[in-house]
């Protein structure tokens, strides 16, 4: 993976190259590539003259921080209690299905990143899918392909 | 100075001084895991809790975090304690059932069946940090640390792949309580942590002693010729 050194070196100056701001630096570069490159990781450590090691432990620890490639658009299936009981399972499964992938993986094109999620706190609206920011409420089986089409369609 | 007593015995200790130091000073016998004498406590593993009464409060406490008060009576083999150091054992031995040392120590106290699913995927690394404390602070080369959480959190180098800065000189596996940490050595080739160092053959008996790579960082660290190192320990 290329990356771009110069932009690094600028989300790591705004933060005035300082060790105490490891995790908004990793924020600001997973934004940029939607995930940490590793070679970034390296670059940041250097940087901030720690040892690779310690931002490889920062960049695992947290659920938010991805060293593997995510896609484009992120769908989180819930799997919260009442989204369980009115069969987040099976709309989890159906996404499987049509995205080819398992849970937590991406779509070969890069296109998508499946997750599951233990609440996402719209209870009402169960099962519930939420890709990027956007809230499918009482999703059924069926409508898992149209939901992936409207984001292959228009990005 | 503090006076307190352990088993029973009347000692005295510096304050704040972790019992475990003061306890096997006196001869106590107390089994550690993750302790050592050169990186001291970091209280991971459990194993050396013991039974603290201040002033009628009673605690099992882990003795090499706890410091030394005045008057406290101090229990090494209780029955609280046992009951709990039988219980980090069974522990332990559910998350390693290959480790030799944990087999033995959970032997040793009447472990005799394990309640939990055994891990598989855990090798014989209780995650006591030693290695990787040993590798920044003694070693100075931070090549280790853990990744992770949770039951994922393991042990490895950055990435987990062959680390740039590990100079192979295998303190992680020598300071490893439990043997998790595999070193082979063939054709005058070390491997460690997927890591391959060719080895220095020594001039004189042409024995292969040390890494060429952690040579090379010696001398730079510390000043010394390289040919000075290439002669091994015994010939030197």
């Amino acid at each position: 993976m290329e990356i771009n050194k110069e932009k690094l070196d600028e989300i790591i100056l705004k933060y005035g190259r300082d060790k105490a701001h490891l995790l908004a630096i990793f924020q600001d570069v997973q934004k940029e590539y939607r995930y940490l490159p590793k070679e970034a990781v390296r670059h940041i450590c250097m940087r901030l003259g720690m040892p690779q090691v310690d931002g490889f432990e920062v960049a695992t620890f947290y659920k938010s921080f991805s060293l593997k490639p995510r896609g484009k658009h992120t769908v989180h299936v819930c799997l919260g209690t009442a989204c369980h009981l009115k069969g987040g399972a099976d709309v989890l499964l159906s996404f499987m299905r049509e995205l080819k992938v398992k849970t937590g993986e991406t779509t070969a094109d890069g296109a998508f990143t499946l997750e599951s999620v233990n609440c996402l706190g719209a209870c009402a609206l169960a099962p519930l899918v939420r890709v990027d920011e956007k809230d499918f409420g009482k999703t059924t089986v069926a409508q898992s392909r149209n939901i992936i089409r409207d984001f292959t369609d228009h990005h | 100075m503090v006076q307190l007593s352990i088993n029973g015995k009347k000692v005295t200790a510096e304050e704040g001084e972790a019992l475990l130091k003061v306890a096997r000073r006196e001869g106590f016998v107390i089994p550690t895991l993750c302790y050592h004498e050169l990186l001291g406590s970091s209280g991971r593993c459990r194993l050396c809790v013991v039974e603290v009464n201040d002033a009628g409060k009673k605690r099992v406490v882990a003795s090499c975090l706890y410091p030394a008060k005045e008057n406290i009576e101090v229990f090494t083999d209780s029955d609280e304690v046992r009951l709990v150091r039988r219980t980090v054992l069974e522990l332990l031995l559910a998350r390693n059932p290959s480790a030799e040392l944990i087999q033995h120590l959970a032997k040793q106290h009447g472990v005799t069946e394990v309640r939990y699913t055994p891990d598989q995927d855990k090798g014989k690394c209780i995650l006591c940090n030693l290695c990787v404390r040993c590798c920044k602070d003694i070693v100075g080369v931070s090549a280790l640390g853990m990744s992770g959480k949770g039951p994922m959190k393991k042990v490895g180098p950055p990435f987990d792949e062959p680390s740039e800065t590990c100079i192979g000189c295998g303190a992680c596996v020598v300071i490893c309580p439990t043997g998790h940490i595999a070193m082979e050595e063939e054709k005058g080739v070390r491997t460690v942590w997927q890591k391959k160092f060719e080895l220095a053959a020594c001039p004189k008996c042409k024995r292969y002693h040390l890494p060429l790579f952690q040579l090379e960082w010696i001398s730079k660290t510390r000043n010394i010729p390289v040919e000075e190192l290439m002669v091994c320990e015994d010939c030197r």
